[in-house]
């Protein structure tokens, strides 16, 4: 009991405590500036503010402000063409200060060197991700995500490469690399290379995934840890957030990676100066580039650290399970001409009394009504969470937060009740007598070279995320059928909905990490997830979540629909 | 008929005025599938432009159209978005009146051919009925209005919509002087009329002459050729026809070109450019001979193979001949790779943006990605029009020699093309 127990006052607290918009920590701009101008660089700060569309539970913000610093350190003889950037994102709490006094002490020994050819830019964000977008977006003069920055003052010319600091203590046993950034993209091979090169120089340990190089790959635990640390990057590549502030550096083609000092129960831990090192060796490694780094591979899977997997190999399998939506179409196709050419025999020889029309005419006047329906459900879960939310708090004693995932999941649901009231006043019109499965057929038909289409423009976008989606998908949609045990196909399609397949992804991650949870937990984490999903959408422009509500569930619903087709 | 399609505009005029009013418009007007450097509604801005200022608009490497787009913009060029939207409405409309006259066309035909007893006796499947044509105007002028290709062109205010609309004209006033042909007070208007419009039409790709050649053959006298040079001062329409012929631009489109003549060498660039431009004017002669009885079908196909192998295509130029595809109805049955070929035509529309995504913004493909989904579009658009010319000449053949074909020694025969 308390004054928390009460969901009324809990959701009036809140209210409270977001708009008194009091920063329980600002970054302590005044002295960085100090700091870095008696270094010797040249010193700049830019203000950001945003008004997220609901209030984030996780990082506890609703109108963020903030400032980011930054102090250049000019080549001393060339002409500020190109830069690097080392960026370290600080958040709400001074969980990154490690890594601020690293960048500063890293700043005052470059500041001594001769050998640089371009501008070095040493970056402090505050508000981690939402200053570093605020940041680029002024860097490169666009307005991407509606953030509201000031100008920057002082520019350095084109990045060539970025990396992300995060430190949480001032000893680590292992740097932790993370390559997957926005949407699934990723950095270009040679800067993983280049960070493992230098972490075997320094004899620093190097995981990938939280998960260290298996050692031999003869026996069966090498090749099954590799599978593992496969199938995490899959999951963290499929997901589409920005897991650091490199991913949204790539979204500008800066070729960008994330290193994390983990402190864990290791006997042999490194200090800063180790660290420092590794990223000496890199910064001067890349000071060296002639053109962008565009030698090796864009898109790649990684096993381990230090081998990769490469997009010839894993794009066939992709292939051929849309070769599979193909196929069934195609088959879908014949069925329909053959009933067809089998209707127009008997009908020949008096002439065309009764005027079939062709196939397409049918199939497309009776089609119209099931995609309109879908595309508007999906319309309505890509809209209606949002926009409705100040309705729904009103309504009923939940936090904004809340009712947008409640209403997404409303939404949701309520599609799935809609297939008994789309198609009955349909039935009638098309020709039923003779071949009552033409309807249902041609449905299935043009859903399935919908799927097909939507999973190849995912797959060529973003690999992991469409091969995800087919996994799970293809073979549900390959099987819809009216007739048959309909209990199962329904289990089987419900099974494999987005929705299903994002929560099913969370206990298979968190179970490949070790960590495995509990169901409530995990619903927890999945509503969570969900209001994630909404608000990198609205801040970062990630695109999972419009592709899930406008692409594949009104591609999924047509499935049900056809399941459901009497 | 005239309810349902007006029923039809207001919902294109809709569609077409709620997506000029949203964030797409702009997003829309630079795609390269939509607009080419001959089309580009900003060079025509920058054309205008140029002109108040004094200056030739021709005298930069920019503005490559005809004067009459130069003297049509310049009174209206405030009301740019109504005057494209009324351009489509018009173009829908030309159609639905040629179209419903070559209905009657066709109809009194095949009622002569079947008086004169030319047609096998067990062909009755095979003829059209007045009830089965009644809604094919309207079919086509949905087919148009409604095609994503021209609402694209639309709100992108590409000038291949006024392209689009001259020749919707000249073929409405070839087929109604088909129609009329010894009504000789109309023969000089149509002249005039088509004068201008084989001045716009002969136009900056040069390439759609060939469009004379069906006129030719329903006996329509060009005394527009001479029309053709008084309207146009000379050299401003050589600057134009010079630039659609040698290609000098190579944005990447929806066409054949680009990608050829930016890895060719200086040297060879004239052998090529003349191979190139040859494959428009080439089949005008041989498809006449064989279409000669066939005007109409004729003009579809040299509009599709214009719209294939011209050097600056855009969608805009597939809308129009995928508008013809409702007159051609009876002929499904005898189309033998249309599933597929469809399939290849949408997947290839969806991946043009995904692949110059990934080439210009991601920068993980290059252009021989962009260029693969360029050429399979264009071998599906080939292979739509051979089917369908296969068809046509299938049904002709059955037409005549009846539908279940037996060989000498009364077994079944199968038809095949030599």
């Amino acid at each position: 009991m308390g004054l928390l127990s009460d969901p009324v006052r809990r959701r009036a607290l809140a209210r409270l405590v977001l708009r008194l918009n009091a920063p329980l920590w600002a970054l302590p701009v005044a002295w960085l500036e100090r700091t870095m101008r008696s270094v010797g660089l040249e010193v700049y700060t830019q203000s950001f503010s945003r008004k997220l569309p609901f209030p984030d539970e996780t990082h506890e913000r609703y109108m963020v402000s903030g400032t980011n610093v930054y102090g250049i350190l000019r080549a001393p003889r060339a002409a500020s063409t190109e830069s690097l950037v080392l960026t370290v994102p600080c958040g709400s709490d001074s969980t990154n200060s490690q890594a601020v006094g690293l960048l500063l002490a890293l700043a005052a020994h470059f500041r001594g060197q001769i050998y640089w050819a371009k501008d070095i830019i040493f970056l402090v964000t505050e508000h981690d991700l939402l200053g570093t977008e605020a940041w680029l977006e002024a860097y490169h003069d666009v307005n991407v995500t509606g953030m509201q920055s000031s100008p920057l003052q002082g520019r350095a010319g084109a990045i060539q490469a970025a990396v992300a600091l995060e430190l949480s203590s001032d000893v680590v046993t292992s740097l932790d690399v993370a390559v997957e950034g926005l949407n699934g993209q990723l950095p270009n091979l040679d800067l993983l290379n280049l960070f493992q090169t230098f972490c075997q120089k320094g004899g620093l340990l190097c995981t990938l995934q939280g998960k260290l190089q298996p050692q031999d790959w003869t026996s069966l635990d090498g090749p099954l840890q590799g599978l593992q640390t496969l199938l995490l990057m899959v999951l963290r590549q499929a997901s589409g957030r920005p897991h650091g502030s490199h991913g949204l550096f790539l979204r500008y083609r800066v070729e960008a990676l994330t290193l994390r000092g983990i402190n864990s129960f290791r006997q042999y831990k490194y200090d800063l100066v180790a660290v420092g090192k590794a990223l000496e060796g890199m910064f001067r490694k890349l000071n060296h580039l002639l053109e962008r780094l565009h030698q090796s591979f864009f898109l790649y899977l990684l096993p381990a650290l230090s081998r990769f997997v490469s997009i010839g190999l894993y794009m066939p399998a992709a292939g051929f399970l849309l070769l599979v939506l193909g196929l069934k179409a195609l088959e879908l196709w014949m069925q329909l001409h053959e009933a067809e050419v089998g209707l127009e025999e008997p009908g020949g020889a008096p002439g065309p009394s009764v005027p079939l029309p062709p196939s397409q005419g049918v199939g497309l006047a009776s089609l119209v009504a099931p995609l309109l329906i879908s595309q508007a459900m999906g319309l309505a879960l890509y809209v209606l969470p949002v926009l409705g939310q100040h309705v729904a708090t009103q309504h009923f004693p939940v936090a904004e937060a809340e009712a947008v995932v409640l209403t997404l999941l409303a939404i949701y649901a309520a599609g799935l009740a809609l297939p008994h009231n789309t198609h009955r006043p349909l039935s009638c019109r098309v020709v039923s007598t003779q071949a009552p499965d033409r309807g249902w057929m041609a449905l299935k038909l043009v859903a399935l070279i919908y799927l097909a289409l939507q999973l190849g423009c995912i797959a060529l976008t973003n690999f992991s995320l469409g091969f995800l989606l087919a996994t799970t998908m293809v073979p549900a949609a390959a099987l819809a059928k009216p007739h048959g045990p309909r209990t199962l196909y329904a289990a089987l399609l419900v099974l494999t909905s987005p929705a299903a397949t994002l929560l099913g992804s969370l206990f298979l991650w968190r179970e490949l990490q070790e960590a495995p949870l509990s169901l409530a937990e995990g619903w927890q984490l999945f509503l969570a997830a969900l209001a994630q999903g909404v608000l990198e959408h609205h801040t970062y422009g990630a695109l999972l979540f419009p592709l899930l509500s406008l692409g594949l569930y009104p591609c999924w619903l047509l499935f049900w629909n056809v399941l459901f087709w009497k | 008929m005239a309810a349902p399609l007006a029923l039809v505009l207001v919902v294109a005029v809709t569609v077409r005025a709620a997506l000029f009013r949203s964030s797409l418009a702009e997003f829309i007007s630079e795609r390269v599938e939509v607009v080419s450097p001959l089309s580009s509604w900003k060079r025509v801005v920058e054309g205008l432009s140029l002109l108040d200022l004094g200056v030739s608009p021709y005298s930069g490497a920019v503005f490559h159209e005809t004067p009459l787009i130069i003297y049509l913009f310049h009174f209206l060029i405030d009301y740019a978005e109504l005057v494209f939207m009324i351009t489509d409405a018009l173009t829908a409309i030309a159609l639905y009146f040629a179209i419903q006259d070559f209905n009657k066309v066709v109809f009194k035909k095949q009622k002569l051919l079947l008086e004169l007893d030319q047609y096998a006796p067990d062909v009755a499947e095979l003829i059209r009925t007045p009830m089965e044509m009644r809604y094919i105007p309207l079919k086509v002028a949905l087919f148009y209005l409604l095609n994503p290709y021209t609402i694209l062109s639309c709100v992108a205010k590409s000038t291949c919509a006024i392209n689009n609309t001259l020749i919707a004209f000249f073929i409405l006033t070839t087929i109604k002087a088909a129609v009329h042909t010894c009504e000789n007070e109309e023969q000089g208007l149509l002249d005039l009329f088509l004068g201008v419009c084989h001045d716009v039409c002969g136009k900056p790709s040069g390439n759609r002459l060939p469009l004379l050649l069906p006129s030719q053959l329903l006996g329509f006298h060009p005394r527009s050729l001479w029309l053709y040079c008084w309207v146009s001062p000379d050299f401003k329409l050589s600057c134009a026809v010079k630039e659609g012929l040698s290609v000098p631009d190579l944005t990447p489109n929806i066409g054949l070109f680009w990608y050829f003549f930016a890895e060719m060498f200086e040297h060879f660039s004239l052998f090529f450019v003349c191979v190139f431009q040859i494959n428009v004017f080439f089949y005008t002669i041989p498809l006449a001979i064989k279409l000669k009885e066939h005007p109409i079908f004729f003009m579809f196909i040299q509009i599709a193979i214009i719209a294939i192998f011209k050097s600056y295509p855009t969608v805009g130029d597939v809308a129009l001949y995928m508008a013809f595809f409702p007159v051609w109805n009876h002929l499904y049955r005898f189309l033998r790779n249309i599933f597929v070929l469809t399939c290849i035509i949408i997947v290839c529309s969806l991946l043009f943006p995904v692949l110059w995504h990934l080439w210009i913004y991601a920068g993980s493909a290059n252009s021989n990605f962009f260029y693969a989904i360029t050429l399979t579009f264009n071998v599906g658009q080939i292979l739509l029009i051979s089917d369908y010319f296969y068809a046509f000449l299938r049904r002709e053949y059955y037409l005549t020699h009846g539908l279940y074909l037996t060989a000498k020694d009364g077994t079944e025969a199968m038809l095949v093309l030599k």
